[in-house]
């Protein structure tokens, strides 16, 4: 594989992560929902995701080739050849860890894609194209149960500040490129997420004025992800989603 | 019933007299609809049936499916089987938050309804009840 193409797989490999281990994560919520309603909400969004990790996986191994399926790259890889970000594998916690987790996700999604629509790289433009109508929706749906929180009863804005101080440090790593964000960005086919935090920022900001939360002002954020460095909470979901692969190879049904 | 075509879920068919290939392009509805190998599936034989043997099926992802591709004879179709059909597209794009869409009922028409949930029993619905009827019914939302 030439390094071009490497440094693309790379790339859309850390995409699909990130969609595919918050799909998962998102998907512990079924039949556990506070309310049926929401549990449909979370896990139709658990869904979406998983849709755009296949759209993105199948790309990736087309770019792999060498026998790649969308299969073997979600269900045989390890921990460390995962290159999705920390905020995405953090685990469920309570519903105003999940709510909140997916309005800082869904808000950068929607930026990114709106970028991404641009690239020169018509696959990864048309998986944008697909994906941010999706992801439309999950920003509407979260930011409203931010509020909701946030501005709701003192229980409900307790566990909202809770929530906030938990996730907050694992929201940089989201704006800062790694060497292959960088390479694909300068070559117009990525997008230079850098650029997005002013404008992610902003979105957080008017929420948070409805919700009566603050944004933190601390400014060292954990980060490793992207690179393969994760937290102890990744090879436990892992476990859980590529059992099956790994017990029975090959199985299908 | 609502079939494919209604539902602007094919995009193109292609027949190529030199090769006798059949394409069929379709699109998913939303990108993990789990409908889409089952659709790819009963094309595949259907064709089959009419003696359509080369038959060669492309999903595309650009551009992306809406609702506005939906026939109107689709959208009379959901209605009659109970199933808000899809508002307008603008009405939606830059829906403010906690603003609610007005659905009219498919069994009684009243406008008089309320958003139960923003997503459904399937991605591609949203969940209503009526006030007047009470009638709790699926919405095709706008995509």
């Amino acid at each position: 594989m030439s390094n071009n193409r490497q440094i693309l797989s790379d790339y859309v490999l850390h995409l699909a992560d990130n969609a595919l281990i918050l799909g998962q994560r998102n998907s512990e919520w079924c039949g556990h929902g506070p309310v049926l309603e929401q549990d449909i909400a979370i896990t139709n969004i658990s869904l979406d995701l998983i849709g755009q990790a296949r759209s993105l996986y199948q790309y990736a191994a087309q770019l792999i080739g060498n026998g790649a399926t969308e299969d073997r790259l979600a269900y045989l890889r390890d921990a460390r050849e995962f290159r999705n970000c920390l905020l995405v594998e953090l685990p469920r916690g309570d519903w105003a860890v999940t709510t909140l987790r997916q309005f800082f996700f869904s808000a950068y999604q929607m930026l990114l894609f709106q970028q991404m629509l641009h690239s020169s790289d018509t696959t990864l433009a048309a998986i944008a194209e697909k994906s941010l109508k999706e992801v439309t929706y999950h920003v509407r749906w979260s930011s409203e149960w931010v509020i909701r929180l946030g501005d709701g009863t003192e229980e409900s804005h307790n566990r909202m500040e809770n929530a906030l101080a938990d996730l907050w440090a694992f929201t940089g790593e989201l704006f800062v490129p790694s060497d292959y964000e960088k390479s694909v960005a300068d070559n117009g086919i990525g997008v230079d997420v850098s650029s997005l935090k002013d404008n992610w920022l902003q979105k957080v900001h008017d929420v948070f004025n409805e919700a009566t939360l603050t944004i933190p002002t601390t400014t060292w954020f954990q980060s490793g992800g992207k690179e393969g460095i994760h937290t102890e909470h990744l090879g436990y979901l892992l476990a859980d989603l590529q059992f099956l692969q790994r017990a029975y190879p090959g199985m299908e049904w | 019933m609502l079939s494919i075509i209604d539902l602007g879920i094919v995009r193109a068919v292609n027949h190529s007299e030199e090769s006798g290939e059949t394409e069929i392009v379709i699109t998913p509805t939303y990108s993990g609809c789990p409908a889409m190998d089952v659709i790819r599936m009963n094309i595949r034989m259907t064709l089959l049936e009419h003696g359509i043997e080369q038959v060669k099926i492309t999903t595309v992802l650009s551009p992306a499916w809406t609702t506005d591709w939906m026939s109107e004879a689709g959208k009379e179709k959901l209605r009659a089987y109970g199933i808000a059909p899809p508002n307008p597209r603008q009405q939606v794009c830059d829906m403010k938050l906690f603003a609610e869409e007005s659905v009219q009922c498919p069994r009684c028409g009243s406008y008089s309804t309320r958003r139960v949930s923003e997503f459904g029993s399937t991605a591609c619905k949203s969940l209503y009840q009526c006030n007047a009827c009470h009638e709790p019914f699926d919405y095709f939302k706008c995509h």
